[in-house]
């Protein structure tokens, strides 16, 4: 292989690292959800979308008087808000009084959800493709003779700034460690004194914040928004599974990796196959497999019942 | 969820289809009038009622798999997609005749059946959930890009079949097969239910451990649940292909699959009654919004793209509605009008 392959090769696992950066960051709200609350979370994608449309909207207005870069952070930071709010709100009204039902009826209403909030988007905003402002520069970075688009790298900074911050607030803050113990064991928690309920809707806020962080990039990146764009939230599911359902490190590691499986076999699977976008299944297939040989992922505990 | 439970005293009341004689009296009745339906109704209304048809078989399959059997799948358009190739791919190249192409796409989809049941013998709930969805997306990719056998996008025409005597062109010819085909469903899932087999489907989705240790083998009744789920959805997919005389990939979606999945919800698990009443519900809840909205979107002309946002919603919401407040589904409601009325005009 000379130069010109290996650096092609570099700019593939780069761009796919960057992909990967925002399943991860999809992941990791499923995977944050899961955790504290045994309830699996269909509608994250969904969830992601409407951070990315609500960032629209808010940088379509601000655009004018602040200018295109200082109008992207207020729009994502003010997205963020209120896309937790709106995943808060989603649990306390319809998931809460589903506690304790059968794991079917809860990922149904989760799916039934999904549902509703994409037809709401699909509502306000129509079904056609809606350009985003594009605070990025389009002509690629040069990093170690490799080029790379802009909104690539900001996505893998901040989505690992955000990692990191998660990582810090789960192991060090009160809210965290309450979180982490409501993970372990609700009952002792709830016994313990932490406010469970609280800690239900915040973990929904957080994945929300998580969400509409990877909406925001995902719609840089892909420079229009549609509300088909709820898809790539399935997408992202296999990550969970790959890194193992309760692991916040797998969650992360299994973003990445399918990431960059997806960006490879996009480059070179799909010519040989002739015709069709392989990235679109590639992560089924992997999930397929992950499921044959190692269901509970990469990080995961090994509690998944046997039948 | 929770799932209907009847008052049974005696095993032979247990045994018995209708639970009273005036429930065969009301059956037949209700079939009379759905053979009169082609005699007043247009051709529109007939392509509606075989959608509902060819949906109750497809939810009674749904119903085998996740009602009795406890286990969810999010893959039925697939098995359903599936039959509906079959059925195109025979008709066009080896010019099968309709009976046997209803059998074998119906067999075709079992065969998948089986294969998504082995993973299903090792993994429950949320993992079974998402295998099944990985398939049903694998499914729809290759349908969609295997041009040289399914055509792509562009899907495969299949020729209007003749059976019997009845001419497949015809929509009241067209519904007449599918209410017969629906009916046998019908009745084979009522008596699969009550046999050993469909009991040792409940077996599983109650208590898997405790079914194993009374004898049920559960390798077994996993997978002929699957299989004859997918049988059905398979054959519901070939009806499908006949009533549209087009197949495409874009017909059985990943959304397709949850609508399964919400009609037995809404019709009420593990029921017969449940999957009629739910597919025939889901089917035409399209219509009841199209005639509540139609007259909007011809008002409003800007309104017309957001159509399919309503229905996507409407959907959703169901689901969510009946979930929360009424678990048992119609079957359920239906189970309670009857009730209040039987000791009618009296209190108790």
């Amino acid at each position: 292989m000379d130069a010109m392959h290996v650096r092609f090769l570099a700019m593939v696992i780069v761009n796919g690292l960057a992909v990967g950066a925002i399943y991860a960051l999809i992941a990791l709200g499923f995977v944050l959800i899961f955790k504290a609350t045994d309830i699996f979370n269909f509608a994250q994608g969904e969830i992601m979308m409407f951070g990315a449309y609500m960032s629209m909207l808010v940088s379509n207005v601000l655009m004018g008087p602040l200018g295109l870069g200082p109008a992207f952070i207020v729009a994502a930071v003010s997205s963020a808000f209120a896309t937790a709010l709106l995943a808060s709100l989603c649990e306390m009204a319809i998931v809460r009084p589903m506690l304790g039902k059968p794991v079917l009826s809860i990922i149904m209403i989760t799916l039934g959800l999904s549902f509703v909030l994409r037809g709401g988007v699909e509502f306000v905003w129509g079904p056609l493709e809606i350009p985003v402002p594009k605070p990025f520069k389009v002509a690629p970075l040069l990093v170690a003779g490799v080029p790379i688009a802009e909104v690539r790298l900001y996505t893998i900074v901040t989505s690992v700034v955000l990692m990191a911050v998660f990582l810090l607030f789960f192991k060090y803050s009160n809210q965290g460690l309450g979180m982490r113990a409501t993970a372990e064991d609700q009952e002792t928690a709830f016994l313990m004194g932490i406010n469970v309920k609280k800690i239900f809707t915040m973990s929904w806020a957080i994945s929300g914040i998580v969400g509409a962080v990877g909406g925001i990039f995902l719609g840089a990146t892909i420079g229009n928004l549609v509300p088909f764009l709820s898809h790539v939230g399935l997408r992202a599911l296999p990550a969970v599974i790959l890194g193992g359902m309760n692991s916040i490190t797998g969650a992360i590691v299994g973003g990445l990796i399918l990431g960059v499986c997806e960006n490879l076999a996009g480059t070179y699977i799909a010519p040989k196959l002739g015709g069709g976008d392989i990235k679109e299944i590639t992560s089924y297939v992997i999930v397929l497999i992950v499921m044959m040989i190692r269901p509970y992922g990469l990080f995961g505990t090994k509690e998944i019942e046997r039948v | 969820m929770a799932v209907t439970r009847y008052c049974k005293r005696t095993y032979l009341e247990d045994q018995r289809i209708f639970a009273a004689p005036s429930a065969k009296l009301f059956l037949a009745l209700f079939l009379v009038l759905l053979a009169l339906l082609p005699v007043f109704a247009g051709s529109y209304v007939l392509v509606v009622a075989c959608l509902c048809g060819l949906a109750v078989i497809a939810a009674l399959g749904m119903n085998i798999l996740t009602g009795y059997t406890g286990q969810l799948s999010l893959g039925h358009a697939a098995f359903m997609a599936l039959g509906g190739y079959t059925a195109a791919l025979l008709a066009k190249h080896y010019h099968m005749p309709f009976e046997a192409n209803i059998v074998l796409s119906g067999a075709m989809a079992a065969v998948a059946g089986l294969v998504v049941a082995v993973p299903s013998l090792r993994l429950k709930g949320l993992y079974l959930v998402i295998t099944t969805m990985a398939f049903q997306f694998i499914v729809q990719y290759v349908l969609l890009h295997w041009g040289s056998l399914t055509e792509g996008e562009r899907g495969i025409a299949i020729r209007p079949a003749s059976v019997l005597g009845l001419d497949l062109e015809n929509r009241a010819h067209q519904f007449y097969s599918v209410l017969f085909l629906a009916a046998l469903a019908a009745i084979f899932t009522k008596n699969l239910a009550m046999s050993r087999t469909g009991r040792a489907f409940v077996a599983v989705r109650d208590h898997d451990i405790a079914a194993e240790v009374i004898g049920v083998n559960l390798a077994k009744y996993k997978i002929m649940s699957f299989a004859t789920s997918s049988f059905l959805a398979g054959v519901a997919g070939c009806l499908y292909a006949y009533v549209y005389q087009r197949i495409t990939p874009e017909i059985f979606t990943f959304v397709v699959s949850v609508e399964y999945v919400a009609m037995i919800i809404v019709g009420g698990m593990g029921t017969v009654l449940g999957s009629i009443l739910g597919a025939c519900f889901m089917v035409l809840l399209p219509q009841a919004l199209g005639l509540v909205f139609g007259p909007l979107t011809s008002a409003y002309p800007a309104f017309s793209n957001r159509l399919g946002a309503i229905n996507i919603i409407a959907y959703g919401g169901i689901i969510i509605f009946f979930l929360i407040f009424e678990p048992d589904g119609l079957f359920g409601i239906w189970v309670r009008v009857k009730n209040y009325w039987k000791p009618w005009p009296f209190k108790y």
